[in-house]
């Protein structure tokens, strides 16, 4: 199990980006990559001014970079996707430095390089400066209510459940055991299938419990910020900037 | 399930700017297609307990997800669980569930692009659940009524979920993939990969399925029809015993 889950993402602070209602950043967050992506590939300069617009989002919301940073191993695999595409793609070959590639793998591979990279960023800024709960809530009107309400019932109980896992784990090892090869999965199997019963059975009790109090489908709580002019006028600023940019590109071109 | 180093907790999720901007908007309506109606069935599976039942399952299967099932040489498995879902809660909840889940990875821990979320709720969270719950039917369809043929049911649900999933992946990149790449290429690596990697999962998905079976087969969805036909016996000769 990783140290990747519960809420850890979330870096308290006040600044304007905090501030902001979660709908406008998750609509923020969904145009500019859309824009990013919507950006010719091959054209570098515009990824280059993309970044430029998020690292000042970055700086105003006072996170620090280190901490996001630290985050993007998601990325990952797709770095190494990326660096593998000018050996693999087919098309007219290149020299570069000494080695045969194919040009339009290069292309892509740095374009795909760009882009996931801006998502994973800005993904990351909007998970860093937004509680869960403000998350969800802004999703509220926006997708079906019983998705939300599960969403909400989900993270809610993530840690609960995570820590329950993490408990069934110390107590495998401090008998002893620790899974090292396929032979062990049994004991995992049998775990996780411990789990869902548990898990199961606290959502019945759960159930029960919110019955008891009155529950009739509709999940209280769920209050947000209403967003207003100015809100949505300060969260078009990077999209807006991107926007431009892709633009501008095709119209080079 | 995906292989990879203990670095990443989770699977892999397609990120922004893999596949081109009208694939990725039809992958996204295919998703919307997919769980609009899971959100209308899903109520035959849970009733009006949808919302925290299903939360507490979708938590299960978001931390099941990031438990790690050694390979060995330092390299461990997770489990993607669309199959395992559709046995233990039927698959429009297990639909509602996986949705839930890859949506949450992407808005609140950045994991899988947002432009990416109806494609990664294609993959992982539509398709590996009915091509698991649609081998799982058959299989029960022609196994004998037994908790073995739910165990094997499931295996081979998960076992054709993962490459299934792939191959859908493989279509889209074909269709809006922004690389060139030989489809021979793109083919074998993804679907040669994922059917070792659904072994994997369909060794977990069985184990897990079969303890779950052990203690409380009444919470096995895949399951149901094998209860319902036990009845409480209640034999004359023993009964006469107790009442004197």
């Amino acid at each position: 199990m990783g140290a990747s889950h519960g809420h850890r993402l979330h870096y308290h602070g006040h600044s304007r980006i905090h501030r902001l209602p979660a709908e406008c950043k998750v609509v923020a967050l969904v145009a500019f990559v859309l824009c990013v992506v919507a950006t010719p590939r091959g054209a570098y300069w515009a990824y280059g001014v993309d970044a430029v617009a998020l690292g000042l989002a970055i700086a105003w919301s006072h996170v620090p970079v280190g901490y996001l940073a630290k985050r993007m191993v998601v990325e990952v695999p797709f770095v190494i996707f990326a660096l593998l595409l000018p050996f693999i793609a087919l098309g007219h070959r290149i020299e570069v430095a000494g080695l045969s590639v194919s040009q339009a793998g290069l292309e892509s591979g740095l374009t795909l390089l760009c882009r996931a990279t801006l998502g994973v960023v800005a993904a990351l800024l909007l998970a860093a400066t937004t509680e869960p709960r403000d998350i969800i809530a802004g999703l509220e009107g926006k997708l079906p209510r019983r998705m939300v309400q599960i969403m909400a019932m989900m993270v809610r109980y993530l840690d609960v459940t995570s820590d329950q896992l993490r408990r069934m784990r110390i107590a495998r090892e401090s008998r002893g055991f620790v899974a090292r090869n396929p032979r062990h999965w049994p004991v995992l199997a049998q775990s996780a299938g411990a789990f869902f019963v548990r898990s199961y059975e606290r959502g019945e009790r759960v159930h029960l419990a919110m019955l008891a109090r009155g529950y009739d489908g509709q999940l209280p709580g769920l209050t947000r910020a209403v967003p207003r002019r100015h809100d949505w006028v300060v969260a078009s600023l990077l999209p807006l900037a991107a926007c431009v940019t892709a633009l501008w590109t095709w119209g080079q071109r | 399930m995906t292989w990879r180093s203990d670095r990443r907790e989770r699977p892999v999720h397609v990120p922004d700017g893999f596949l081109d901007a009208p694939t990725s908007l039809a992958t996204g309506a295919l998703a919307a297609a997919g769980v609009a109606v899971a959100l209308r069935k899903a109520g035959r599976e849970l009733d009006e307990k949808t919302a925290p039942m299903a939360g507490l399952v979708a938590a299960f299967i978001f931390a099941t997800q990031m438990l790690n099932f050694p390979v060995g040489a330092g390299t461990s498995g997770h489990l993607i669980g669309g199959a395992l879902a559709a046995v233990l809660v039927g698959p429009w909840t297990a639909i509602l569930c996986m949705s839930v889940v890859l949506l949450t990875q992407a808005l609140l821990f950045a994991d899988g692009g947002v432009t990416a979320i109806g494609t990664n709720v294609s993959l992982m969270g539509v398709i590996t659940v009915a091509a698991g719950f649609a081998v799982f039917s058959l299989v029960r369809r022609m196994a004998p009524r037994s908790a073995r043929g739910v165990v094997v049911g499931s295996f081979l649900a998960a076992l054709v979920s993962v490459p299934a999933a792939a191959a859908a992946f493989v279509f889209l990149f074909e269709v809006g993939g922004t690389a060139e790449i030989s489809l021979a290429t793109v083919a074998s690596a993804m679907i040669g990969w994922h059917i070792l990697i659904g072994v994997g999962e369909a060794f977990i998905t069985a184990l897990t399925v079969s303890s779950v079976m052990a203690v409380r087969p009444d919470l096995v969805y895949g399951a149901r029809s094998l209860l319902t036909k036990r009845q409480l016996l209640i034999r004359p000769d023993h009964a006469a015993d107790v009442a004197t």
